[in-house]
């Protein structure tokens, strides 16, 4: 019983409520400590010098004139990276993209890095070192790398997943396939086919915070590192490989993150500061500028897809096929074997039951900045594809698109298009609930449309290890090793209040550093509250068993006889009715006689996050003069499976949303013909503001995850794969332009409205 | 270049530093007085996360000098709490859930303060504008101009408590 994940339609009194987060206070009076708050005694400044070339082999750098400079205190290059990855090839390209070796591989691709007593110092030195570049061809579009006479990035990359191996190098290092049936079967079968291709353009995760770290290595080889990550451990073990450490060796301090949705999975700077620290032999502190987090962090994939898609005039999509072109990057990118365009394959038709299902996954390298996840990676882009190409499909059966969603959703035994048969799910319960919606029902004004789209994410367990400690008063802190993104420490704490039977004012939930606990994969995936939550529950089962045991000795009674109840122990049976009822207080007071501290731990790989889906409905209004566009209503409706803190799922959903409403209207790299980014900061690369969006509805369905004991599913991430194409079909609704490239920026807008003139 | 001695007033206690001249006002919060609840987004002005007001007025303190604030008072998020009371703004961007990772709260709890003094009945399109210096990535804004809302209703009812009180 103690590890069974079964949901266990329990009655649940705490879970749910909307509990006051415990980083609150620290949030608002400006006591929390984020990644750049940190500092060590006798700490150094590190800067980066950075490639200003897309493309360029580096012939020589010189760093002697820098290093005469007072107070410059130590200088690396590659050369002072020695590649100790032994033949892991992730790691290596890690390794490559925190310092460039011999080659810069994109605008902004660091070469060398100078710690320093203080910035003005440091800067000056940077200026000081001389770098000798050959130009190379570069290649930014992920078409122009896949054409024949396209600049080849790297001469070792031949395609996986052909038959016959390619006997040439080429941009294209991947190729996956997916998908059930016979898809020229399907489309033979159909009355209708729509063809389309699209295009999107490369976003940023946008996250406020920039990386920053401390770095301090002894000349015993210790190490320490603060820092702003989603994965502490993860960072522990890359860096330690990079560097050469005993992982162990290594205590990693996650501080307050600041933002990351992805971009903070992987690491950038913090090995380069620790090799800096260990060279200078002082601690170091690394902090990226705006510029440098546009440049050399973060983005999420551009891409190009094809999709197609048949129906009958009934409304039975027959066939559905889509060819996706991701570029990652310089590197091949994301886990081994599943790079961003695979995963995108997967995700494609998730939404729908179909017979006949093909997609394809191109991974494409490009002379830009290495891909990092953003929030449900590499869903929204094809999502953008295949839902804009059902409004057309609908529109040309002359079907209501919601009701053809209705008729092909998937649902509970449906095979999806990546291969699993589904579990209950909530897409067609989300649908239902959009039909429902008196959304769909308002007015809508001149140059107004309304546009809906659905999503979907999979969600993700991993490796995840917990503490729950009973203090000697009876109350109880908890310790994960699941970085706090979005309110986690709230939410862990109510699961533990509810098993306990206790109030959540008595839990206090914490992030232990790399020393106290096992192993925990990174914050990604929607993982936190469902894996860290799962644990929870283990752990607050196996400290019950021990609080029974210790009332059972302080009763002398059998332990059989004592059961937990309302967070306390209780003696079973007519000849025990005259003992009173045990507090973890009491309990916890007896402890030194009963045997010690009470703690519950566990260490487990949740599996079965539970898919997730989500529909979403907005209303936009187009100025035809201008082309500018703005989302004046938007509604998220999601399957949470269970809502642990409901006011911090709505918060998930409209984060994502405004994200996704940022990706489709303004966001975007724009870069030159010289391969340079043209707008690495916030004023030319524009996020939403607040006076750019209206409140954002939310409609929390909640269709149990049966894999989980309250029925939770992941809820981080799928709200932002349904925006992009909930406000093309808008717009195409508003105006009559279909758009098939995001941004869709007013320009593009306006061409669209041009060209729909002159026909 | 020799630093620069600066007397100013921060949350209402004097303080003096020495910085160089072509240090940021926000370099000297953070790196000299400790004040790190003073974020830095962007230094360029285009995130907010670092708001502070000059003499009453918002600034992004990234903008502005070290020694321009000379002689000048400062207020920044550490001293907007009194005594351990916090400012009904901040208890309603805990309560309303107005901040997720929370690196830009302190900037926009500076704007939507100045805000509310200025105009103490905003509409959610004056709410909307007076933030809109200020980034957040995480929210989508909708619950921090609901915790702004639900601030200003509740100080107007505050301050009419107080104007019946002082009547009789």
């Amino acid at each position: 019983m103690a590890n069974d994940p079964s949901y266990t339609k329990q009655k649940l009194k705490v879970i749910g409520s909307r509990v006051k987060r415990p980083d609150g206070v620290d949030k608002v009076t400006g006591r929390a400590k984020y990644g750049a708050d940190h500092n060590a005694p006798g700490q150094l400044v590190a800067l980066f010098l950075r490639s200003p070339h897309a493309h360029a082999r580096i012939v020589k750098i010189s760093t002697a004139r820098a290093e005469k400079l007072p107070g410059v205190k130590a200088i690396i290059t590659s050369d002072d990276l020695p590649d100790l990855t032994n033949g892991d090839a992730g790691a290596r390209d890690m390794l490559e993209n925190c310092m460039a070796r011999g080659r810069a591989l994109y605008d902004g691709h660091a070469v060398a890095a100078v710690a320093a007593v203080d910035e003005q110092t440091a800067k000056k030195a940077l200026k000081l070192i001389k770098v000798t570049y050959e130009i190379l061809p570069h290649v930014t579009d992920v078409d122009e790398a896949l054409k024949p006479d396209a600049p080849v990035i790297h001469d070792y990359l031949y395609t996986t997943g052909v038959d016959p191996k390619p006997t040439k190098p080429s941009n294209l290092y991947n190729v996956a396939e997916f998908g059930h049936g016979d898809v020229e079967k399907g489309f033979a079968q159909a009355d209708v086919v729509i063809e389309k291709s699209y295009k999107t353009e490369q976003v940023h995760q946008g996250y406020i915070e920039p990386h920053a770290c401390v770095a301090s290595v002894n000349s015993d080889g210790t190490g320490e590192l603060w820092v702003t990550t989603q994965g502490h451990f993860t960072y522990r073990s890359v860096c330690a490989t990079l560097l050469g450490m005993d992982i162990a060796k290594l205590k990693v301090t996650s501080s307050e993150i600041g933002g990351g949705f992805g971009g903070k999975t992987h690491v950038w700077i913090e090995p380069v500061a620790l090799a800096l620290s260990r060279k200078a032999n002082r601690p170091v502190k690394a902090v990226m500028s705006r510029e440098e987090v546009f440049r050399a962090s973060g983005p999420a994939s551009s891409t190009s897809i094809d999709v197609k898609i048949g129906a009958k005039k009934n409304g039975t999509i027959t066939a559905g096929f889509a060819a996706l072109r991701y570029q990652g990057g310089p590197f091949p990118g994301a886990i081994p074997g599943m790079p961003w365009a695979a995963i995108g394959a997967m995700t494609s038709f998730a939404c729908y039951n179909l017979a006949n299902v093909k997609t394809l996954g191109y991974d494409v390298v490009v002379n830009r900045p290495k891909v990092a996840a953003y929030r449900a990676p590499s869903a929204p882009m094809i999502a953008f594809a295949v839902e804009s190409t059902i409004d057309m499909v609908a529109k040309e059966l002359g079907i209501e698109p919601l009701d053809l969603r209705i008729k092909n959703a998937a649902r509970e035994g449906t095979r999806a298009c990546y291969g699993p048969v589904y579990g209950p799910i909530g897409i067609g319960a989300t649908l239902k609930a959009v039909k429902n919606h008196p959304h769909m029902r308002a007015k809508l004004k001149k140059n107004q449309g309304r546009g809906m789209a659905c999503g979907f994410w999979f969600n993700f367990g991993g490796q995840t290890c917990a503490d729950l400690n009973i203090a000697t008063d009876g109350s109880v802190t908890l310790t994960v090793g699941t970085i706090d993104v979005g309110g986690s420490r709230a939410s862990l704490s109510l699961i533990a209040a509810e098993e306990l039977g206790i109030p959540y004012e008595q839990v206090k939930a914490h992030i232990g550093d790399t020393g106290s606990l096992g192993h925990n994969d990174t914050t990604e995936g929607s993982r936190g509250t469902f894996s860290s939550g799962m644990a929870i529950v283990f752990a607050a089962r196996q400290a019950i068993d021990i609080l029974r045991e210790r009332a059972a000795i302080m009763w002398d009674i059998p332990v059989e006889s004592v059961v937990w109840k309302a967070g306390h122990a209780k003696a079973e049976g007519k000849k025990y009715s005259k003992l009173k009822r045990l507090s973890l207080a009491d309990i916890a007071a007896e402890a030194p006689n009963t045997g010690g501290p009470i703690a519950g731990h566990n260490e487990s790989v949740p599996d079965n996050a539970g898919v997730s889906f989500a529909s979403h409905i907005c209303d936009v209004e187009v100025d035809p003069e201008t082309g500018g566009t703005r989302v004046v209503r938007y509604t998220v409706i999601q399957d949470a499976g269970k809502a642990i803190h409901p006011t911090y799922v709505e918060g998930q959903m409209q984060g994502g949303a405004a994200q996704g409403i940022g990706w489709a209207l303004n966001e975007e790299y724009i870069y030159g013909d010289d391969g340079r980014l043209q707008n690495p900061g916030f004023l030319d690369y524009r996020i939403p503001v607040c006076s750019d969006l209206p409140f954002i509805d939310t409609q929390i369905l909640e269709i149990p995850n049966p894999n989980h004991p309250y029925g939770v599913r992941g809820v981080g991430e799928t709200s932002i794969v349904p925006p992009l194409a909930a406000i093309g079909n808008a717009i195409s609704n508003a105006v009559g332009v279909r758009m098939d490239h995001t941004p869709m920026s007013p320009p593009r807008i306006l061409k669209a409205l041009e060209q729909l003139d002159a026909s | 270049m020799a630093a620069v001695l600066v007397s100013t007033t921060i949350n209402g206690d004097s303080v003096e530093f020495a910085c160089p001249p072509e240090e940021s006002l926000l370099d000297a919060l953070r790196d000299r007085l400790g004040l790190t609840g003073v974020k830095e987004g962007c230094g360029t002005g285009d995130c907010g996360a670092c708001s502070i007001t000059l003499d009453g007025r918002l600034v992004c303190s990234c903008l502005v000098l070290g020694a321009e604030a000379d002689g000048r008072e400062i207020a920044t998020i550490e001293g907007m709490a009194e005594n351990g009371t916090l400012h009904p703004l901040q208890e309603n961007f805990i309560e309303h859930a107005a901040l997720q990772c929370g690196i830009c709260t302190p900037g926009f709890l500076m704007a939507a303060k100045v805000l509310l003094e200025r105009n103490s009945n905003p509409t959610e399109t004056e709410i909307r504008y007076a933030l809109a210096g200020n980034l957040c990535r995480c929210t989508g804004y909708d619950k921090i101009v609901r915790a702004v809302q639900a601030t200003a209703k509740e100080m107007r009812q505050l301050d009419k408590k107080k104007s019946r009180r002082k009547k009789s």
